[in-house]
């Protein structure tokens, strides 16, 4: 039992130290779970460090009602196997009320929406902290976040004035009304959270592997063909071998030809990739500081 | 796993050096590489300017310096990395401790043709503040010197004698480097045949990085106590928390500070295995032989390695806010997972960070550092910070506004 830590175990032990303080040191915390792979990581990191104890936070999932199917059978799953609660927060439920207003034309999509969602759903439960499986990798606006990043009133992100923080000593202390985002995961890569996965055996939704699908090509990358999606005649639906990296909504995901239909595949695939994993995200694709720009508005 | 830090300004080619190794470790993608070509900010000769790899928000973008700590991941066959990218500024000292904080390796940059400058000084002094165990010196631009020994050769001799008369460095190891056209980077340079050490990233992926396992200074903060208080688990009492330093194992007698209680140490659980040791960097659950009363805030120790346990306390202040220290109010400290007020009592001394002599007047303002004697409102269990730097560190928490206004390095005892 005394070999020495590899770098996945100081992983895994940063990240159950996060969630611990956060369990520490505030009154209602919350794990945001959208059913991808980073926050399915999450839930194992709070097993390792609550259990035989329950989760001391709900999770909570804000459903923009254009999900895969296979996510949100994962997701009723995976709850009824730990035993924890769920809530979930709809889009849709915002759009009917009048809070936020469909996009229209060819690249509508729900993504922009959803963090008005998040941010009325977080006002309800009264969350003062929401664990996130965001990561410095991904991004580089998110290279610069904090582990624990504060939230003003309305949610956004100051990253002008984030506060020092220095070793592991992570500074929770927030006024009425604020909040805190949390990212135990901040510092694993994608190959990180794979290679995590593979080790711990851990089951995930069926849409990350490959499989045939019907798809479309939109702005050189591939499309789920879905009710989701605005289609006109100009858009050709073909079938193809394909997965996903990354699981959001159907309308803003794209695909990528895979035949990597085990972990052990993936893994191979992303080494010798040479496309970042947000490289299919069309939301990150609008300009420069894309990513910046929603993070400062309150988005994940 | 290897965190380091890179200390230098935008001038010495600190992000060019970054982009460089990310670039030739083929750490940057495709798509990343085809937004750089979209960018327009290019190099003299043509070249995708690599500095950009690494500024990340707008403001540096358009400022072409760096505000805030990036990190960033690289991975090779041997290990893999995080580098914090700091900025070099004096305005952004606290951004530079708040990267150096984690760090277990430091690369000074110096400009091949600036030689060692005040900002060189500044830089060693955190550096040597926050005891980073390696610290390897880049000269840098040795292209702009046509790759001269003797500059190489007088820039070494003028560090080695600013740290043997006013710094406390251990390993220092010295690169010449040209990070735009990537000479000693990844690949040794033919172009300085007279350097015969290791290039940046060959030492990199060497340095021996294991410490703090076999210390004298066993140590566990208790963060959360797990009760389950299910039926079948009805006496279920583990006090969670990550080994700070050193190594627990089974039967070891275990004190509980500040209460002093001693016990026996009963099981490690570490989720579904019951491992027989927990080494430093673990988070585990421990569970002691008696019931005693143990909760958030408490530190368990080897009972035969006690720390210092003291309500006052000598320690280097990093202050980090824009409104000045106030020596009339109370603080919050947290101190691992212990949170507790107090009050500076008293300033020995500021450090002039440019030329290190020592200054004495009262006021501690944004990025000054310096000593000071702190009094708090309950007992802390800490070591010195050079000792044993995981239980010797604290910050300091303005309870107006939440704010981390100070980083603590203890040094010890105060009377």
């Amino acid at each position: 039992m005394s070999r020495k830590p590899d770098y996945l175990d100081e992983l895994e032990a940063e990240a159950i130290h996060i969630l611990r303080e956060v369990a520490g040191q505030f009154e209602k915390p919350a794990l945001l779970f959208s059913g991808g792979k980073d926050s399915i990581t999450l839930v194992r990191l709070a097993e390792k460090a609550f259990r035989p104890g329950k989760f001391p936070f709900p999770l909570v999932h804000i459903d923009t009602g254009h999900n895969f199917e296979e996510t949100i059978q994962y997701r009723d799953e995976m709850v009824a196997r730990i035993g924890e609660k769920l809530i979930v927060g709809y889009v849709q439920d915002d759009i009917d009320n009048g809070r936020v207003v469909e996009q229209k034309g060819k690249n509508a999509s729900r993504n922009q929406l959803q963090t008005v969602t998040l941010l009325n759903t977080i006002a309800k439960h009264e969350f003062d902290a929401c664990i996130g499986g965001a990561r410095r990798d991904e991004e580089k606006a998110r290279a610069k976040e904090r582990v624990f990043s504060v939230r003003d009133e309305f949610g956004q992100w100051n990253p002008k004035s984030q506060r020092p923080e220095l070793w592991d000593l992570y500074n929770g202390k927030i006024h009425k009304g604020e909040n805190v985002r949390v990212f135990p995961i901040s510092n694993w890569t994608e190959l990180d959270v794979w290679n995590y996965i593979r080790r711990e055996n851990i089951p995930l939704p069926s849409i990350y592997f490959a499989h045939e699908r019907e798809v479309i090509t939109r702005n050189g990358q591939l499309m789920a063909a879905s009710p989701f999606l605005n289609m006109d005649d100009e858009d050709v639906v073909i079938r193809k071998n394909v997965r996903f990296r990354t699981v959001g909504d159907m309308s803003c995901t794209a695909a990528v030809e895979s035949y990597a239909f085990e972990i052990d595949d993936i893994i191979n695939e992303i080494s010798a990739s040479n496309i970042s994993e947000r490289g299919a995200r069309m939301d990150d694709k609008v300009s420069e500081a894309a990513m910046e720009d929603r993070k400062k508005g309150g988005y994940f | 796993m290897l965190k380091f830090l890179t200390a230098g300004s935008v001038d010495d080619g600190k992000s060019t050096l970054i982009g460089r190794l990310l670039y030739d470790t083929d750490s940057i993608l495709d798509d990343q590489l085809e937004a750089l070509q979209r960018s327009n900010r290019k190099n003299d000769d043509g070249t995708i300017d690599l500095a950009i790899l690494t500024d990340g928000l707008k403001a540096e973008r358009e400022q072409g310096i760096t505000i805030d700590v990036a990190y960033k991941y690289f991975q090779t066959d041997r290990r893999k990395f995080i580098i914090a990218d700091t900025p070099g500024h004096i305005q952004y000292t606290r951004n530079m401790v708040t990267g150096a904080s984690n760090a277990g390796l430091a690369i000074i940059l110096i400009d091949a043709r600036k030689g060692v400058i005040e900002q060189t000084i500044r830089h060693s002094f955190l550096v040597s503040l926050l005891a980073i165990p390696h610290v390897i010196v880049c000269v840098n631009k040795m292209d702009m010197v046509d790759y001269s020994e003797e500059v190489f050769d007088k820039i070494v001799a003028d560090y080695k004698s600013l740290i043997s008369v006013k710094l406390d460095l251990k390993d220092v190891q010295y690169i010449p480097v040209s990070a735009l056209k990537g000479d000693n980077v990844c690949y040794s340079s033919e172009r300085m045949y007279w350097y015969k050490g290791k290039n940046l990233l060959d030492y990199l992926e060497t340095v021996e990085t294991h410490v703090d396992e076999d210390t004298n200074y066993t140590r566990m903060p208790v963060q959360w106590v797990v009760r389950p208080q299910t039926d079948d688990l009805h006496d279920y009492r583990g006090y969670a928390g990550k080994v700070l330093s050193g190594t627990f194992k089974l039967n070891d007698s275990v004190t509980v500070l500040p209460s002093g209680f001693t016990t026996t140490l009963d099981r490690i659980e570490l989720f579904d295995k019951r491992p027989e040791e927990a080494v430093a960097g673990m988070s585990v659950t421990l569970h002691l032989k008696d019931e005693i009363d143990i909760s958030r805030g408490d530190i368990l120790v080897k009972s035969n390695q006690p720390p210092i346990v003291s309500q006052l306390i000598e320690a280097d202040l990093c202050w980090m806010d824009t409104k000045p220290l106030d020596p009339t109010l109370t603080y919050l400290i947290q101190h691992n997972s212990k949170v507790t007020r107090c009050r500076i009592s008293e300033v020995l001394y500021k450090m002039q960070i440019n030329t290190l002599e020592k200054l004495y007047d009262e006021e501690f303002k944004l990025n000054d550092i310096g000593r000071i004697v702190i009094k708090t409102a309950d007992p802390l269990a800490f070591d010195v910070y050079q000792q044993n730097k995981a239980n010797g560190r604290a910050i300091l928490i303005d309870s107006r506004t939440n704010l981390t206004v100070g980083a603590l390095m203890f040094r010890a005892a105060a009377e």
